[in-house]
């Protein structure tokens, strides 16, 4: 049904959605990985202090077949339903898309009668995506101002090019493939625009062939992985620009444009570097019409000694720091910063983006430190700081430990004991663990993070 | 009948498209945020109005045409059939209008908003109010019916597009300047249901006038 008054969720700009009210729950991807036959399962998590079940999983969904790989996820609709050009505000943000990378298949959710019961509506098949859309392995899902956007990593066959799909945003049907001319973009992973200027931005991984098996060291060493941006007209749906960061730089991943849509910057992370195992932080910009890029953090490796180290690493003597996700609030001052190999969560003030400031520092697992929590200080973690979410108003962060199965095997080959924490964040800048704030999955894997509501990765603004 | 109330109520008609924020005020205020500039939301309001004065312009004009195969009864009925049809259809799918983006210019922009105007059967909905115009002096002396008289044609779309400016102009730089979007989240009313209940009603009203 529509609406009589807007969604109370939907902000015309990022700065008004700042002061929406604390989220109450969170949604989180969990992921099983025993090869046991169960299903993966969408987890709610009480992050309410006042309520008894804080910090407790209070709802679980099973899918309905094993093996999806639940990933990535987002909302039916958002913010973006207020932008001018085709305003249509009076729908509700109401269901979860939650595709699985592995099987395909994407599940839509709905929250609505009781969010900590989500219930599953309606189930895409990968053969409907493949059909529609000559993708699999569908990825990022963001609400855009007129349907529902995904990445894919790749074709139906396991190769590539990946690339993006439409969905319908009241039925869901998969519309089709968005590119009209995808010039050489072949590698996909994210994606996310700048409203403000017509432009969608897109990151490389790799195919599923290329991924599904692990980091491939024999692909890895010969560059094989992504490490080019692309650049879209999201009007024309056609690429514009292509910005390559050197082949030396391994897996372009996680994507967070500016929200302010005035700002035409936004921040990248790249996994690794090939040349000495550090990992990086990219701004691109836009200056005079044309799209630049250029590395502005840079976060070295620490040796260790081989016995501390899983097979794929023993030969470098050292811990690769990983950044596999990033995250910016809304007011585009803090980036967070998660390090899946050291366990280090880092937080920069990037008010001014081209000098950024580290503001905050921790560790929480990681290879070789197994860094522990204060709620049980004498248990060593493993896993490190991994899917990122922020809340609106700024003043919190939340984190899980899982990458994706076949590379969490890789760096943590005795398998990961999965966790969710929370950070408190001063205004000002700096951040701490919340004491009291510690989820654990047993034998499941919290991934992606979304706050009820919306978060910082979850709404797009046409509005400063 | 002949009335001559149709010139305000074209006016008001006017006024009440002009203050639907999809309808075009909301986007000549984005414009101004997205360039930080007050005459960047004036600027925008130009196009705007063409394209929405293009939109009534076209209806009258395919009125105008009709009246000259059809009896002015039959077009009363066709034109309220046209506009409850069209009412009861966006009530049943809320289908939204989805073309352009954020950076476009002058062409474009009018473009946008003869489109998203024509979607919602703005012109459609003037019909009825021009169908009970008194026909301008020259035209009854010569015996035409009153679309045929490209004078009040052209009046009627300029009366409506004034009514429309007024408020879509006003409250685009009230808000701007001012109010602010946060109006927007308790104030936006679902002006598609309005809309539509708005199709039906002068639909009906074409057929008892």
């Amino acid at each position: 049904m529509p609406l009589w008054r807007p969604d109370p969720t939907f902000y015309p700009s990022p700065k008004m959605a700042m002061q929406a009210p604390p989220e109450k729950l969170a949604f989180v991807a969990m992921l099983n990985a025993n090869n046991n036959g169960r299903p993966d399962a969408l987890g709610v998590v009480d992050v309410e202090p006042e309520s008894s079940g804080y910090s407790h999983i209070v709802g679980q969904l099973d899918m309905p077949n094993p093996g999806d790989e639940l990933h990535h996820f987002g909302w039916n609709a958002c913010s973006a339903c207020l932008c001018p050009y085709a305003p249509h505000p009076h729908v509700e943000r109401r269901y979860l898309v939650v595709p699985g990378i592995r099987s395909s298949r994407i599940h839509i959710i709905d929250t609505k009668p009781d969010p900590r019961r989500p219930e599953i509506v309606k189930v895409i098949e990968p053969e409907t995506l493949a059909t529609r859309a000559g993708y699999a392995s569908p990825h990022t899902i963001h609400c855009g101002p007129e349907g529902i956007y995904a990445s894919a990593l790749g074709s139906p066959d396991g190769d590539g090019p990946g690339g993006i799909f439409v969905m319908d945003q009241d039925s869901f049907d998969v519309l089709g493939q968005w590119e009209l001319d995808r010039g050489s973009q072949y590698l996909a992973y994210d994606f996310w625009w700048h409203l403000g200027y017509d432009t969608v931005i897109t990151s490389e991984w790799g195919t599923p062939k290329m991924v599904q098996n692990g980091v491939n060291p024999d692909i890895l060493l010969k560059s094989g992985y992504g490490h080019k941006l692309h650049v879209w007209d999201s009007r024309k749906r056609r690429r514009v620009q292509e910005l390559d960061l050197g082949s030396e730089y391994q897996m372009a991943l996680e994507l967070r444009p500016a929200h302010d849509p005035t700002r035409a910057y936004g921040f990248l992370g790249v996994v690794v570097s090939l040349k000495d195992l550090s990992a990086s932080i990219w701004l691109w910009h836009r200056n005079n019409g044309k799209w630049g890029v250029q590395k502005i953090i840079d976060i070295p490796a620490e040796p260790a000694e081989p016995e501390q180290l899983p097979p794929l690493l023993q030969g470098f003597k050292a811990v690769p720091p990983l950044i596999t996700d990033i995250n910016l609030s809304l007011d585009d001052r803090f980036l967070y910063v998660s390090c899946f190999g050291t366990g280090e969560f880092l937080q920069y003030d990037v008010s001014d983006p081209f000098h950024p400031k580290k503001t905050g520092s921790f560790h929480l697992g990681g290879i070789v430190r197994r860094a522990t929590h204060p709620k049980h200080p004498k248990t060593a973690l493993n896993g490190g700081p991994q899917m990122v979410e922020v809340s609106r108003d700024g003043r919190r962060a939340y984190f899980t430990n899982s990458l994706y199965a076949p590379w969490d095997a890789q760096f943590y080959p005795e398998g990961i004991r999965s966790w969710m924490v929370k950070v408190n964040v001063n205004p000002q800048g700096g951040m701490q663990l919340d004491p009291q704030f510690f989820v654990d999955f047993g034998d499941l894997r919290g991934h992606q993070v979304r706050l009820e509501g919306g978060d910082a990765s979850s709404d797009s603004y046409c509005y400063a | 009948m002949a009335h001559s109330w149709g010139w305000p109520a074209l006016f008001l008609l006017g006024a009440y498209h002009g203050i639907n924020p999809g309808m075009g005020w909301l986007f000549a205020v984005a414009v101004g945020m997205q360039q930080n500039s007050a005459q960047a939301v004036v600027y925008s309001l130009v196009p705007i109005a063409l394209g929405h004065a293009l939109a009534i312009g076209v209806a009258v004009l395919i009125g105008a045409l009709l009246q000259i195969v059809l009896p002015l009864l039959y077009l009363k009925i066709a034109v309220g059939a046209a506009l409850v049809a069209l009412g009861v259809y966006r009530v049943v799918r809320s289908h939204h209008f989805r073309w352009g983006g954020m950076q476009m210019g002058f062409r474009e922009l009018a473009i946008w908003s003869f489109l998203m105007a024509s979607a919602h059967g703005a012109g459609l909905m003037v019909l009825p109010l021009v169908l009970t115009l008194p026909p301008m002096p020259a035209a009854h002396h010569a015996h035409m019916g009153r679309f045929g008289d490209p004078l009040t044609a052209i009046l009627a779309t300029l009366v409506h597009t004034i009514g429309y400016l007024t408020l879509t102009g006003a409250v685009a730089l009230v808000v701007y300047q001012s109010l602010g979007l946060a109006l927007l989240r308790k104030a936006w009313l679902n002006f598609d249901l309005v809309w539509a209940v708005a199709l039906i009603a002068t639909g009906c009203f074409a057929w008892i006038i």
